[in-house]
């Protein structure tokens, strides 16, 4: 940020006597400043309302969920936060969120630890180890997967996934049994299937922008580490994965935002039951985004405004998630490489 | 430490395009020998072909050999990491890791080689800084980005970075073109000091520049564009610029031709 342009005016030389003569930018601007002034007022407005909109969109959103959570929220016998049941249905209603967020956590914490690491792998044999050809078959393969609808995902989740990972999830049984996540009387549709599921759906978008974060890599920095003596992982590690860091952290605040508010796929899988369960290969569990498509056709007046209310809670751990991450990208800003 | 390096009947391709070839040259230890010519001759690609670093860009490749001390560069088993841990090299843009601080740009070589001793990556931040005139600038914030640096301090960064792993030969791109003159000058001060300690080639395209700091001179041309480049004369830096053996040299060392 505090570098002089200077690495900019490389070949200046000659150019800079020339430009002497040349109308300087503010000339340029009054002797066309009608016209010019036009379309930047225009502009300035367009781009104005966008974000002013994109605000108050937002704030639209945070209030329309505050207003309809209200009547459901004051009406409820139990614990909004400590509450495991959801029965906003009966007289008198008792609901909370602490099952259904509980396991929206895991679900998507499972998801990013899988996808994560190899949707960063992927794009690093992508930009720096496949041959040209091979790289941009494989790219196009991986954003394929980007366009698989959700409710395919969620049927191969339960018809084909489920069933299979029962041997793995045994196995896992027998030789980590012994820590409590992963000791488990039965397997089945666990969170873990859950996650595994997600972290499919979420590893394209985290690949492909990971992919173009790593193609931004200036060439220079690469051929600095190189020419160290850097091997390619090396050079991989010294130039390449820093610069990428930001871009990588905020591809995979992307993919948790849609892991955390996948509803479908989750509510095919997970067999919706309203319990904190640590036996994360134990059939059990159930999402606030599964919850809300599950339960939105039966619900009652106040069963909807819970639904509403445990939304809420999602859209606010959305947010907090998603400061955290900027947060982190901002405390090295001086060295993220945007000065350079 | 510093090394002799001997080129002999080397030609550089780009795929199918012949950039450079058959260049026959010797570089004589702890000298600085200049590459000139014009844009396009191919006295970039010669000076990338010392460390290996041409064959980094898709589909470039080499024939011929490079002997540092008599040891071919291409020859087989030659790991083009060692050569580089070897033979430095310095670019036309100043390019410091802009995720990395000051101290660890110098050392990012080092660790590369596994040092992990505090001391000793301390001693050889600070040698190699002041050998790269810049320590008494930066030593109160060695913990700043090295990109917050001004342009002619961070190309000396560059430098202290690729004499901090300690090579025989240092090579130099075009190290002052996106400088100022001023930090120009800096450079080409610290390039006369480096001298007694390392064998330099230096691109550049800037005459004055030639005569000041090298020893001898390579002047590169083409016939014309899309011929391969070729070396045209190579000698003394004061015989190439007063009394060239070659009408082409002659023509370009005056300005009358490039």
């Amino acid at each position: 940020m505090t570098t002089e342009p200077d690495s900019s005016a490389d070949d200046a030389g000659p150019r800079g006597t020339a430009s002497a003569t040349d109308p300087t930018p503010a000339q340029l601007v009054t002797t066309s400043k009608a016209k010019i002034g036009a379309a930047d007022l225009i502009f300035k407005n367009l781009t104005r309302t966008a974000g002013i909109g994109l605000l108050v969109l937002i704030a639209a959103i945070a209030l329309f969920l505050v207003l309809r959570a209200t009547d459901a929220l004051s009406a409820n016998t139990g614990n909004f936060f400590g509450t495991q049941e959801w029965f906003p249905n009966q007289t008198p209603p008792k609901f909370g969120v602490a099952a259904t967020l509980f396991g929206t956590i895991v679900t998507a914490a499972i998801a990013m630890i899988i996808a994560v690491p190899v949707a960063v792998g992927i794009a690093l044999f992508i930009t720096v180890y496949a041959p040209r050809q091979l790289a941009s078959v494989l790219g196009y393969v991986v954003d394929l997967l980007a366009a698989v609808p959700s409710v395919v995902y969620g049927l191969w989740g339960l018809i084909v996934l489920a069933p299979h990972m029962k041997g793995t999830q045994l196995w896992l049984n027998d030789v980590l049994g012994w820590i409590p996540l992963f000791s488990a009387d039965a397997v089945g549709r666990s969170f873990l299937v859950a996650g595994v599921v997600l972290a499919i759906m979420i590893l394209p978008i985290v690949a492909a922008l990971s992919r173009e974060v790593f193609l931004q890599v200036p060439n220079a920095h690469r051929e600095a580490a190189l020419a160290l003596g850097a091997t390619r992982w090396e050079m991989i590690r010294t130039a390449v994965l820093p610069y990428g860091r930001p871009g990588v952290i905020s591809a995979s605040m992307l993919g948790l935002g849609r892991a955390m508010g996948e509803t479908i796929a989750v509510a095919l899988v997970l067999p919706a039951s309203f319990k904190i369960s640590v036996h994360w290969l134990e059939p059990a569990g159930n999402t606030i985004a599964a919850n809300v498509a599950n339960g939105w056709g039966e619900a009652n007046e106040i069963g909807r405004g819970a639904l509403i209310a445990s939304g809420l809670v999602l859209f606010i751990v959305t947010m907090v998630v998603n400061m955290i991450a900027r947060a982190i990208v901002a405390r090295r800003r001086d060295f993220s490489g945007s000065s350079a | 430490m510093a090394t002799r390096i001997d080129v002999n009947g080397l030609t550089a391709y780009y795929g199918k395009f012949k950039a450079v070839a058959d260049v026959n040259l010797t570089i004589e230890p702890k000298n600085v020998t200049a590459f000139i010519g014009p844009s396009g001759c191919g006295k970039s690609t010669v000076l990338r072909t010392l460390n290996r670093m041409h064959e980094v860009l898709p589909n470039a490749r080499v024939e011929g050999e490079v002997l540092l001390d008599g040891e071919d560069l291409y020859g087989p088993g030659m790991d083009p990491v060692n050569v580089r841990r070897t033979v430095g090299m310095v670019f036309q843009r100043p390019n410091p890791f802009p995720t990395m601080s000051i101290r660890e740009n110098v050392i990012a070589g080092l660790k590369l080689n596994g040092v992990r001793n505090k001391a000793l990556l301390d001693e050889r931040v600070e040698e190699s800084l002041r050998g790269a005139n810049l320590w008494e600038e930066v030593k109160d914030r060695l913990n700043r980005p090295g990109a917050g640096l001004s342009g002619g301090q961070q190309q000396r960064l560059c430098i202290a970075r690729a004499i901090a792993v300690e090579p025989q030969v240092l090579l130099m791109d075009e190290p002052c073109s996106a400088l100022d003159p001023i930090s120009t000058l800096a450079i080409e001060d610290l390039i006369t000091k480096l001298k007694s300690s390392f064998t330099i080639v230096i691109v550049t395209h800037n005459m004055q520049q030639a005569s000041r700091v090298s020893d001898s001179t390579a002047f590169f041309s083409l016939e014309k564009t899309g011929d391969p480049g070729r070396l045209v004369e190579f000698d003394k830096t004061s015989k190439i610029f007063s009394n060239p053996t070659e009408k082409r040299t002659e023509d370009y060392v005056s300005g009358r031709f490039g």
